[in-house]
């Protein structure tokens, strides 16, 4: 494992299967009477959110003090930040501190790789800019693999077993929306090609990135015609302030044309599930009855947030020797 | 003024090897085997023999912004750096848009003595891009400006494009446009391309520059006037300025040393050393700014020396300041990218980066042939020092800004003289 996660194609498949694997057996640990293992004891585990992200925020915090670590929320608001420091003065006083791992959240791209020049410990990127977010692709990866892969192919979750040491090989994933100011369709077209999934991107022609072409994935303006070839749809967040920067005339026209409602639900394979990152806006991308049908995995896809960042702080942190985490909380 | 050389064995303009007696601010003589008893002797066998540089684009920062570059350290840097003139920018505080300022900016060089400085005088108030600055109030003064830019920014509305162009006839004025549509390049950080897209970086379309240029060059055409494009960084503002000057359209342009060499990849790293404005652009559009430098298209080389404090660059990209300093190396970036290469020879360099400038710029006294009578401003050059890695730690420039740090360049400036009298002597600084 490298020392940092800054980037979803810093990871290999060995690398990205060792978390997926890693998170399953921690997931066991969420249901138990005890939800604590001592494995990263005395270490400090830093979240710095430059953005409000109750969600990821939360969701590192949780997978933080899981593994018995000691964390520090620093958050722009109400921290020396607001007063202007910069984040180079941010990073040595982290440093100084003993942060052993920084989680970082961050409006500019790269900002968690400039911090790596700063700081002596680990750099998680938990969303910078419109880079990349490799934990959700992490947890996003684990889900389609928990749903799609081995026993569980069929849409029920198979035994964990079966899926231990898999990729996603063959898994048809469409990723549909503001592709171009996403930090998640990044890190997923990265991650997922390096799992063996074949990633299609669809977006309007004004919100694909330029030079999608040299990206390992596909690209195609046409939502219905690659509905019926989706093993799983992932819907993006679009944010009505693009109307305004005519990324597109209107929000309604948008749902029409790219809003995964029931009607285009009922074209995916039976067995194909639908995902978000969230946080959603039900009746833009995504229709009411898809986020609360069966097929949608959104729920879900926050409870693996913990088990898959616990699985990233495990292996970035302590997870170097031989022991597994169950056997190191024994 | 009294200083009296006789430069012994230098290759003039890269051509034969010849003595350059210099008496009284000009060249006495220039021919084999001169002696001069009363003067000092440099031996200058190995030595290239160019007229002393000319950069159409420095800032200098002062007034303002002393924290990053005065006058003196940066007119020290261009001595350095082979320069006898230097261009100093409008985008100081207060902006260069009224003669009072102008005038200041002079006499600061006048004082600092190390090149001339030739203030160029912001196109319209406060750089606002709103209403004309005193124009023909800033040719009129001591500072003599005939180089009129609202750098930094671009010059955007047409109409106020074409009366500038026009305005400045009067006194054979110049236009030099910093060609960035702004609507197209809101909040743009990198080059629009694969890189900046996989770094998620807001694209810089190459459009937003040629479409400026393109447009210039008509208005140019129609009101017959002169324009000049600053740092051209696109393999399409090459074709279309080629176009303009096929057609006879008075349209002059310049090229930036870290254009000639570095690529946007070099944004990886999201070090903003490598930010700047015009981006970093690609390989293929690095290819086509050498060509057309070589083949005149483009006039000159312009250092686009944008020193700043280091907290301005020890930042995430986005929050970080644009520029790169550049007057120190520039010399050598051009051996490396034309020379070296075989696009350019000596005759070529001097061409590129003092006379062509310096007429441009409409400069008295500079990039003048090194022959007897002309003014005494010449750069001993060596282009034989074996390439060794730039050190900013080094650099007379107050800042440390320098996109090339740690790059191994070859040749060294080994002395600069300015109407005859030393600035630089052996790599250093002689005042």
């Amino acid at each position: 494992m490298n020392r940092h996660l800054i980037s979803a194609g810093d990871l290999s498949r060995g690398d990205a299967i060792l978390i997926l694997d890693t998170a399953e057996e921690l997931a066991s640990v969420g249901g138990r009477a005890i939800r604590k293992l001592p494995t990263l004891r005395g270490l400090t585990v830093v979240n710095l959110f430059y953005e409000d992200s109750t969600r990821t925020r939360t969701s590192f915090e949780a997978a933080a003090k899981r593994l018995s670590a000691d964390v520090i929320n620093f958050s722009a608001k109400g921290s020396s930040v607001a007063k202007g420091e910069s984040l180079k003065d941010t990073a040595l006083t982290l440093e100084a501190m003993g942060a052993d791992a920084v989680v970082i959240r961050h409006p500019a791209s790269g900002a968690p790789r400039r911090l790596t020049d700063w700081i002596s410990g680990s750099v998680v990127n938990a969303g910078d800019g419109t880079h990349e977010h490799p934990t959700q692709a992490l947890l996003d990866a684990f889900t389609m693999r928990q749903r799609l892969v081995g026993q569980g192919a069929s849409g029920t979750d198979g035994s964990d077993a079966d899926r231990r040491g898999q990729g996603l090989d063959g898994i048809r994933v469409t990723i549909v929306g503001d592709v171009l100011h996403s930090r998640v369709a990044r890190s997923n077209v990265l991650l997922l090609s390096t799992l063996g999934a074949q990633v299609t991107l669809v977006a309007p022609p004004t919100l694909m990135p330029h030079a999608v072409e040299t990206w390992p994935c596909r690209a195609s303006y046409d939502l219905d015609a690659e509905l019926r070839k989706s093993d799983v749809m992932m819907m993006l967040r679009v944010q009505q302030e693009r109307m305004t920067a005519a990324y597109f005339p209107t929000v309604r026209e948008y749902r029409r044309r790219y809003g995964l409602d029931a009607g285009r639900m009922a074209l995916l394979p039976e067995h194909a599930i639908v995902m978000h990152p969230g946080p959603m806006n039900r009746g833009v991308e995504i229709a009411a009855e898809v986020a609360d049908s069966d097929r949608s995995t959104i729920v879900a896809q926050v409870a693996n947030g913990v088990t898959v960042r616990m699985a990233v702080l495990y292996l970035m942190l302590g997870g170097a020797g031989e022991e597994t985490p169950m056997e190191s909380a024994r | 003024m009294s200083e009296e050389w006789l430069i012994v064995g230098a290759s003039v303009v890269g051509g034969v090897q010849q003595d350059i007696h210099l008496k009284n601010g000009v060249i006495a003589e220039i021919a084999d085997s001169l002696s001069a008893p009363g003067a000092t002797v440099l031996d200058a066998r190995g030595l290239i023999a160019l007229p002393g540089l000319v950069d159409l684009h420095t800032h200098l920062r002062e007034p303002g912004r002393e924290d990053a570059e005065t006058v003196e350290t940066g007119t020290r840097a261009a001595a350095l750096g082979g320069y006898t003139a230097v261009h100093a920018m409008a985008n100081t505080e207060p902006v260069a848009d009224t003669a009072g300022v102008v005038e200041q900016v002079w006499r600061l060089g006048e004082q600092a003595g190390y090149v001339d400085v030739r203030p160029v005088g912001a196109v319209t108030v406060g750089l606002h891009g709103k209403q004309l600055a005193e124009l023909g109030a800033m040719a009129d003064s001591a500072a003599r400006v005939r180089v009129f830019s609202d750098d930094g920014f671009c010059v955007a509305d047409p109409l106020l494009m074409r009366r500038a162009l026009e305005y400045v006839k009067a006194f054979d004025g110049v236009i030099a446009q910093h060609a960035q549509e702004p609507r197209l390049t809101e909040g743009a950080q990198l080059n629009e391309g694969e890189v900046a897209s996989r770094l998620g970086l807001v694209g810089w379309p190459a459009a937003a520059e040629e479409a400026i240029i393109a447009r210039d060059c008509l208005l140019a055409a129609h009101v017959d006037a002169a324009l000049h494009v600053c740092h051209v960084s696109t393999a399409g503002s090459v074709e279309i300025i080629r176009w303009a000057k096929g057609k006879g359209i008075q349209v002059t342009a310049e090229v930036t040393p870290h254009h000639l060499l570095l690529t946007d990849d070099l944004a990886e790293s999201y070090d903003p050393r490598f930010k700047v404005n015009p981006p970093l652009r690609t390989k293929a559009d690095v290819t086509a700014l050498r060509a057309a430098l070589a083949d005149g298209t483009i006039d000159c080389v312009a250092t686009d020396h944008a020193p700043h404090p280091v907290e301005a660059k020890e930042a995430e990209w986005a929050a970080a300041a644009n520029g790169m300093t550049g007057l120190e190396t520039a010399l050598r970036v051009v051996q490396k990218a034309m020379v070296d290469t075989g696009l350019l020879d000596w005759a070529g360099v001097a061409d590129r980066m003092s006379v062509r400038p310096a007429a441009i710029g409409r400069v008295l006294g500079h990039g003048q042939p090194l022959t007897a009578g002309a003014p005494a401003n010449v750069t001993l050059y060596d282009p034989g020092a074996g390439e060794t890695p730039v050190d900013p730690r080094t650099h007379a420039s107050k800042s440390r800004n320098s996109p090339f740090a740690g790059m191994p360049l070859p040749g060294r400036v080994h002395a600069t003289f300015l109407r005859g009298t030393a600035t630089v002597l052996d790599g250093k600084v002689t005042l």
